[in-house]
């Protein structure tokens, strides 16, 4: 190319702009790179933008959150508070708490930059969650996502992270009570707990270097790992293309939808505005995490209504639902002289452990099971995959009660009703809770499906009764367009596959295993209606009724 | 000096220690519980008062408290309550008590300040226990940041860091003290009332709850600086915005983007 560059005459822009961005273009390849991406196609859905929601919010973190470094003192020396806020006038707290309240009284913007941050955070977790179980219950997490759905999993624990740590740096009483809870969990841990906290601590509890260490972890490590995974999160995306909710002329070979430029480029840029804009407004509005009425960090107190941020809210729940004796049966536990302390270990380690596991493990668990090595571009509707969907609401539902637990104070006094009652009753919804769950969702989605099969046999139903001239009345039916027919009927229902033998023919174990929960997922399974079946259907009595009526609709 | 730390491998040291630690500490208490009973006999009232304080109290209260208020089975004795002590179960509306349950709720007022002060000296003449604090306690010029800490210290666990509130086992509740006069705030301290522990003057001393008054009057008056205070509930309350309010804005908005204009 170069050689052949030399003997034409290169080409002159005839612009001002024009010679610049050829300048630009023929070193960078820019034309080729907005060629590739502006033709990207992304297919229309509501439910699809909660991963940019989440993408835009840590985009305001990063701008609101490097504003208030510049203010934020992470030091835990001991001073005496000297702004503007009377009812602290001359406490004694640390450096880190004395900068925060700084920054909410006595520096330009600083409290609404301080809210913008605390509301962004809490909207970044809560989107990627939404976004998550929007993957989940729409199967997008099958092949090829199986490793942007473990990605999308490890980011998820990041924000956490990002945001308990972020959490913890004001240095006021309510970020200290959720420390001192870390602390007690760390402490928990058999043999190394102890060792474990005195590293993080830098000795015991609270100590004097625990604030710029999490200050560290929040403002470069943390956030550097959450953009390497963005990165590899969308980049993935633009591998794999945007999966697409099923409908006619869609399928595993296509995305239908916009392409990027200018339409969707257009409409994302908009749409961080508006994402920034609402949470400027809350942020203008309503106040997020007041330090001010916590004051300053002491071992000693612990306030009523003493919760973590939302996300970690159900780690606080399980450990509020721990009883500390089971029947006549100590919960901690000495052995050999040393301290078991499983009422904390169990509830704050336990749940969650499984949650997680779940989670990164679900795509291989499902595909194990159905044996489905194909690759899906189009997704479930969440009622065609109703044990799938009845697996998801069983964990959010665990989740969920939880997270109800970590506010169980406030349902007590909120509601009129006893606070032990609250516990006992979450406790009960914690086993029962998932498996009632679990078979609700199940005959829910079973039961939409056999609707979705009878409207695409015998059509909706009209409320019109006709008589026919022997007498007989019957219901008229109003067949539906292909459109909506397609909807009901294209979609994929695995059957059962039972065991089969290996090359050396033998049923294994894991095999049978395998089986068995095939079973589980698939014996009740609604098969969506055949070409036959609505051929057949056509051909029933009251067609001749429906015939005149189809006719009808077309004559005007 | 010398002699001290030479004597004191004595065979009578031990028990010279003992007696005078037993001095001190009885010593000590004896002040401290005369600091109390001090206070209780400043404000006086007219033989008027307690005896038409007696009739109200035999017409309202005796159902439950007794005739002379010596206590039933349904009610506690209220002889050396003191006059603090009615004056906030009467003047909060908490007694006469609507109905049974975990604890007596606050409710309009059932009378009026004439006989809310004539039950107080008929239940103080009976025995002596906390008097209604003087107007120099209350009178809010006390140091608020000084009082936050003693609120934190002393008080948080139950009625919340901002004073919102907080829940007690079976169905108890320490209430939100926002809209509660000084003078109550003052009298619950002193008398413990429902499920209050009693904060006498030698735990807080009088210009220490006036401190803690001034401090709830003060963010009271402050209001929110950051706008709508949610309840002043913490982290659950927002968690509940951002879900509702927040994101369901943004799906708003979403449905809004992703809609076609056909």
């Amino acid at each position: 190319m170069s050689a052949a560059s030399t003997a034409e005459p290169a080409f002159v822009a005839k612009t001002k702009t024009g010679r610049f961005t050829d300048f630009v273009d023929q070193r960078v390849g820019g034309s080729g790179i907005l060629r590739e991406f502006g033709r990207k196609v992304f297919p229309d859905h509501w439910s699809f933008m909660f991963g940019e929601v989440a993408l835009y919010s840590f985009v305001i973190l990063l701008l609101s959150g490097t504003f208030l470094t510049f203010f934020f003192d992470p030091s835990m020396a001991e001073t005496h508070y000297d702004g503007s806020y009377v009812p602290l006038k001359g406490v004694e707290m640390s450096v880190a708490y004395s900068s925060s309240l700084d920054i909410s009284f006595d520096i330009r913007g600083g409290l609404f930059m301080r809210q913008v941050h605390h509301w962004a955070a809490l909207l970044f977790v809560a989107s990627i969650a939404v976004h998550m179980l929007r993957v989940f219950f729409t199967g997008a997490f099958r092949k090829p996502r199986e490793m942007n759905w473990v990605v999308g999993s490890v980011l998820l624990i990041l924000a956490m992270a990002a945001g308990f740590t972020g959490y913890s740096l004001p240095d006021d009483l309510l970020s200290g009570n959720g420390l001192r809870i870390i602390d007690g969990v760390i402490k928990s841990i058999p043999v190394i707990g102890t060792y474990i906290s005195f590293f993080l601590f830098g000795g015991e509890f609270p100590g004097t270097a625990v604030i710029g260490r999490l200050y560290m972890l929040h403002i470069l490590l943390v956030p550097a790992l959450i953009l390497l995974m963005i990165v590899l999160h969308l980049f993935m995306v633009v591998v794999h293309k945007h999966t697409q909710y099923p409908g006619p002329g869609r399928n595993d070979n296509n995305v239908v939808g916009y392409p990027l430029g200018p339409v969707y480029a257009a409409k994302a840029g908009g749409f961080f505005f508006i994402v920034f804009g609402v949470l400027a407004l809350m942020a203008g509005f309503f106040t997020i995490n007041p330090i001010w009425n916590y004051g300053p960090y002491d071992p000693s107190p612990v306030s009523a209504g003493t919760q973590p941020d939302w996300y970690i809210g159900f780690v606080d729940g399980a450990l509020r639902l721990m009883p500390g004796t089971l029947g006549d049966w100590q919960v901690e536990q000495t052995w050999l002289g040393f301290v078991f302390s499983f009422n904390v270990l169990l509830p704050a380690l336990v749940p969650a452990g499984i949650l997680f596991t779940v989670m990164f493990m679900y795509p291989w668990i499902e595909r194990w099971i159905t044996k489905d090595d194909r690759e899906h571009h189009v997704l479930d509707r969440p009622r065609n995959a109703p044990t799938r969907t009845a697996i998801g609401m069983a964990g959010f539902v665990w989740y969920c009660v939880m997270w109800a637990a970590a506010g169980s104070d406030l349902i007590a006094t909120h509601f009129h009703v006893s606070l032990n009652d609250v516990t006992y009753w979450l406790r009960a919804l914690f086993f029962i809770g998932p498996i009632i769950a679990f078979i609700v969702t199940k005959r829910v989605a079973l039961a939409l499906q056999r609707k979705d099969r009878e409207i695409a046999l015998h059509g909706r139903e009209t409320g019109r009764i006709v008589r026919l001239p022997h007498g007989e009345f019957i219901e008229v039916h109003a067949p539906l367009d292909e459109y909506k027919r397609y909807k009901l009927v294209g979609f994929e229902s695995p059957e059962v596959l039972p065991a089969v033998p290996n090359e050396h023919g033998v049923v294994t174990r894991k095999e049978k295993r395998r089986a068995f929960l095939s079973k589980w997922f698939f014996e009740d399974r609604v098969a969506p209606a055949t070409p036959a079946e609505l051929e057949a259907a056509h051909g029933h009595g009251h067609e001749a009724v429906e015939a005149p009526e189809a006719a009808k609709s077309l004559s005007h | 000096m010398k002699a001290l730390s030479q004597k004191r491998r004595h065979p009578l040291a031990a028990i010279a220690l003992l007696l005078m630690g037993l001095l001190i500490t009885g010593g000590l208490y004896a002040v401290a519980t005369t600091v109390n009973e001090a206070k209780a006999s400043t404000t006086s009232y007219s033989a008027d008062d307690v005896e038409e304080g007696g009739k109200l109290f035999a017409a309202n209260c005796a159902t439950c408290h007794g005739m002379g208020a010596s206590g039933t089975d349904a009610g506690p004795s209220l002889v050396g309550v003191g006059a603090a002590a009615v004056d906030f179960q009467v003047g909060t509306g908490r007694m006469p008590m609507q109905m049974n349950g975990p604890q007596a709720m606050k409710k309009p007022v059932q009378f009026n300040d004439e006989q809310t002060n004539q039950l107080s000296a008929y239940v103080a003449s009976l025995g002596a226990g906390p008097a209604i604090p003087e107007e120099s306690l209350l009178d809010e010029g006390g140091d608020a940041a000084a009082g936050g800490e003693l609120f934190r210290v002393n008080c948080a666990m139950c009625h919340n860091a901002a004073a919102a509130g907080g829940a007690l086992t079976r169905g108890k509740f320490a209430p939100a003290l926002a809209d509660v006069s000084g003078k109550h705030i003052y009298e619950a301290m002193v008398t413990g009332p429902q499920n209050m522990p009693v904060f006498s003057d030698s735990n807080i001393t009088p210009e220490d709850k006036r401190d803690i008054i001034t401090f709830l009057k003060q963010i009271e008056t402050t209001g929110s600086p950051g706008g709508a205070d949610l309840g002043s509930l913490g982290p659950v309350a927002e968690g509940l915005f951002v879900w509702v309010a927040g994101l369901g804005v943004i799906i708003a908005f979403t449905i809004w983007l992703t809609s076609r204009t056909s």
